[in-house]
């Protein structure tokens, strides 16, 4: 059996093309080859790595600090390269 | 816009575009996007024209979008802005239609260079003309990445595309690229302006600014691409700071006030413009990007490295002079 | 009980400008494109006069046109169009966009040539170059039939078993820019038949089910891409939605007739049911031919004609049904289809014949392109070869030309 059959069948999926699942079904985590790892003693909470992370995989936690969420994350290394205290490092997944 | 002041003002503002979407890792295009949607002001529907960020947020049967939103073809975004725009007017005028019970309603446009330059003109132009309320988002990654990254009318000079290769004779595009910005301005809409990732506040005042006046906006920014550009992910950001820094892509806004067309320089140029000192040499631009490296391998071009600065500088001295700094 | 009417002199553009004027849309978004422009210049004095709510967008293009349509239908509202000929052809990537996203649009054709050589006037090449668009398309007679195909239209697109966009097709100038008195109904009458649009509602995706619309509170997602995993039952959806048109044309056209006087469905026959010879063709022609077969009755040739007013969808059952019996049938097609075995219209009919045990000798006659005139004799002649193949048992030649000099 092909993959597509195990898919639903046209009575079952909205009209006109609507999608109905949010792309936080899909981890794109998987693509990195290097993961964000933040240094909380360094981390001064400027936020530069949560607003220029291009997948909005840094949140921000209870207490203010960013968090990188694996799942998502695409091992981009902007928020390392941005990171003005150098507070964050790329390391093998 | 007196709730974002700070980062972590815009911190604490939710993601309207979620997770999980497939543009490239490092693409700019996912920043501006996030950026924009963070400074909207209350119920908005998006339209994007086809390109890299519509295709890859919106994998049926995924989508990334809290916004309602319509992709309509490619070169007819600002025309189903029109009609998104009409339809909340009309509504409005009888009190009746199901978005007649919102204040207001923003109209937000996505489009990419080649939706903006090229194939879109025509329907963007009308639209201004027209002089309906929206906001016309262009994220300018200088080609036609989506396809496999082809020249437009952004792509600039001398740089690689699979159509202005560059090759033994012609090295890369050979056209410059057209100051769309300007020409906007020129249609005497209220509010225009230039922004940059690499300046995330800046870029959400202007969203905001372009939301908040009545009738056309226009904000162009300028969205680095890591596979067509040809540069590692993570320099994104640094790219898109040196294109200000070199002059290469000035920030200013122009707003169309008591029958005139007011530029003003937005702070980063601004900066440059009373400290011409700080002003980079457009070769440190160049030389990060595999778009330009035959400028610079086998052989260094110094004849064309000296045109792109040439035109630089003109272009810089033509926004210095509109922006009443000459 | 038929409701009371007012007759108004009006042309076929007027009477559709009329009608979209008493159902008042949100929206109109229209460019000028002779023999349609009467239809945009009248709306624009019904806004400028105040006369309705509608938000018109002088588009720079009937491109624009469609696409603001898009926008404004997928934003909830009631939207409108117009076009003809180029204009149409401009606009062919949005109406497979429009079908597909399952906007219930609502646009009038003055049917016109396709250039080149540039011509203005009427033949149905606009039309059928549309035809696999995902669009309805109904065919009017008379300037009376647009006005009332106009008001049922919106019903037709809005059915929740259809959703789909529908084309009123009217003749460039025959119908377009000739006087004729039209019955109008009241507007209380068209408003309340007409109602208020109403919503299908889809799965979001956030598990919600909500209204196919662009609502800030209901974020829905219109015109994602689009894989091979998922493409095929799209376009299932469509083919099902058509499938279930033919009904609701019918069933609307009837309470239309109830109302008015004036019933409609997807194939109109006039005496059909003796005949052993018939036309099938669509629009304006067929009301001339109603004359000519006036003329055959007196002089005792068994003579009829059917007018299929829905080409999409094609109503299969109802052709068969009225001319399964023929002896001989020629089919009308105002548009050439190059390098085809025969017009669009004959394609159709003669296929659906192929099931049949029984079956009419069928031929095609292509005729008035550009506006060549087909004045009573040219249909004459028409029935003549009919009534030769009927004798005969045999079709010298399948596919003619009538009106074409040698
Ligand atoms: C009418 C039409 N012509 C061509 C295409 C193919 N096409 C799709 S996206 C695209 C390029 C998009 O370029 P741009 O607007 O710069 O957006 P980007 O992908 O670079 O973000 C092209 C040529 C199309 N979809 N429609
Ligand atoms: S950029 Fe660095 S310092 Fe700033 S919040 Fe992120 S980790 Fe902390
Ligand atoms: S590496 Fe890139 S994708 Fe991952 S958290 Fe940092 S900026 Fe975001
Ligand atoms: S090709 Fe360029 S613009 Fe497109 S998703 Fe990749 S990085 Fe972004
Ligand atoms: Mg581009």
């Amino acid at each position: 059996m092909s993959s597509e059959e195990k898919l639903p069948g046209w009575r079952e999926i909205p009209i006109a093309g609507v999608p109905y699942k949010p792309s936080t079904e899909y981890k794109t985590g998987d693509w990195k080859v290097y993961k964000p790892v933040i240094n909380y003693e360094k981390c001064t909470k400027c936020m530069f790595c949560h607003t220029y992370c291009p997948d909005g995989a840094i949140k921000i936690r209870e207490d203010g600090f960013p968090e990188p969420d694996y799942d998502f994350c695409k091992g981009c290394g902007i928020c390392a390269e941005e990171c003005p205290v150098k507070a964050i490092e790329m390391v093998k997944d | 816009m007196s709730e974002i002041r700070t980062l972590k003002d815009l911190a604490q503002k939710p993601d309207l575009l979620m997770s999980g979407h497939r543009l490239c890792a490092g693409c700019a295009a996912g920043i501006i996007a996030r950026l924009a949607l963070k400074a909207t002001r209350g119920p908005t529907i998006v339209t994007n024209a086809t390109g890299c960020l519509e295709v890859a947020t919106t994998i049926f049967p995924y989508s990334s979008w809290k916004v309602p939103w319509i992709h309509n073809a490619f070169e007819n975004a600002a025309a189903t802005a029109s009609g998104i725009e009409a339809a909340f007017r009309a509504m409005k005028r009888i009190n009746k239609g199901p978005l007649a019970k919102y204040e207001h309603v923003d109209v937000m446009v996505f489009a990419g260079d080649g939706g903006t330059y090229d194939i879109g003109f025509q329907s963007l132009s009308g639209a201004f003309e027209r002089g309906h309320d929206f906001l016309y988002i262009l994220y300018d990654n200088e080609a036609y990445m989506n396809t496999g990254i082809q020249r437009s009318g952004s792509t600039p000079r001398c740089a690689w595309t699979t159509t202005s290769p560059a090759g033994t004779v012609i090295p890369g595009k050979r056209e410059w690229k057209k100051p769309i910005a300007r020409i906007a301005a020129e249609h005497e809409i209220p509010y225009v302006a230039t922004a940059s990732p690499a300046y995330p506040m800046d870029l959400v005042k202007k969203v905001r600014k372009g939301l908040e006046v009545e009738g056309p906006a226009f904000v162009h920014v300028l969205s680095p691409c890591t596979r067509g550009w040809r540069y590692p992910p993570e320099k994104t950001i640094k790219i898109a700071k040196l294109a200000v820094e070199t002059c290469f892509f000035p920030l200013w806004e122009a707003e169309f006030k008591n029958g005139e067309i007011v530029y003003t320089l937005s702070a980063p140029s601004e900066r440059i413009a009373r400290k011409p000192e700080l002003k980079k040499p457009i070769e440190e631009y160049l030389k990060l990007q595999g778009r330009f490296s035959h400028l610079f391998r086998p052989k260094r071009r110094e004849d064309l490295i000296n045109e792109i600065q040439q035109w630089v500088d003109r272009e810089w001295k033509l926004i210095l002079k509109r922006c009443g700094k000459l | 009980m038929a409701v009371k009417q007012i007759v108004m002199g009006l042309n076929g553009d007027e009477a559709v400008a009329y009608a979209i004027k008493q159902v008042d849309p949100d929206v109109v978004a229209a460019y000028p494109i002779t023999p349609q422009t009467i239809i945009v210049e009248r709306f624009s004095e019904y806004v400028a006069n105040g006369e309705v709510h509608t938000e018109f967008v002088a588009v720079e293009s009937e491109h624009s046109a469609l696409s603001a349509c898009v926008g404004a239908a997928a934003a909830g509202a009631r939207a409108f169009t117009a076009t003809a000929a180029n204009g149409l052809a401009l606009m062919w990537e949005i109406l497979y966009i429009a079908a597909s996203c399952r906007l219930p649009i609502v646009m009038a054709i003055v049917n016109r040539a396709l250039s080149a050589p540039i011509n203005i006037h009427c033949d149905h090449s606009d039309a059928m170059g549309a035809r696999d668009s995902g669009w309805i398309q109904i065919f009017c007679e008379n300037s009376q039939e647009a006005y009332d195909s106009t008001i049922q239209a919106w019903r037709i697109a809005e059915h929740p078993d259809v959703q789909l966009p529908v084309m009123v097709c009217l003749d460039g100038f025959v119908l377009s820019h000739t006087l004729e008195n039209v019955m109008t109904l009241p507007n209380d009458i068209v408003k309340k038949f007409v109602g208020e649009r109403k919503f299908v509602t889809v799965k979001n995706h956030f598990g919600k089910e909500v209204p196919l619309i662009l609502d800030p509170e209901n974020p829905i997602t219109i015109g994602p891409l689009d894989l091979y995993d998922f493409y095929f039952e799209h376009k299932m959806q469509q083919i099902d939605a058509m499938g279930k048109a033919p009904k609701v044309i019918e069933e609307i056209g009837k309470e239309y007739g109830e109302l008015s006087g004036r019933t409609y469905g997807l194939v109109h026959p006039y005496k059909l049911e003796d005949a052993e010879i018939a036309i099938v063709g669509l629009g304006s022609t067929m009301g001339t031919a109603k004359i000519v077969v006036d003329k055959l009755r007196e002089k005792g040739v068994k003579a009829g004609l059917l007018r299929v007013r829905a080409f999409r969808p094609f109503p299969v059952r109802q052709i068969v049904e009225n001319l399964k019996d023929k002896k001989a049938i020629g089919v009308l097609d105002r548009a050439a289809s190059f390098g085809a075995y025969g017009g669009p219209l004959f394609n159709e009919v003669r296929n659906v014949f192929y099931d049949q045990d029984i079956r009419p000798l069928i031929s095609n006659y292509i005729y008035g392109l550009g506006g060549r005139d087909m004045p009573p004799q040219r249909l004459m002649t028409i029935f003549e070869d009919l009534q030769k193949i009927a004798e005969t048992r045999r079709i010298e030649k399948t596919v003619k030309y009538i009106g074409v000099r040698g």
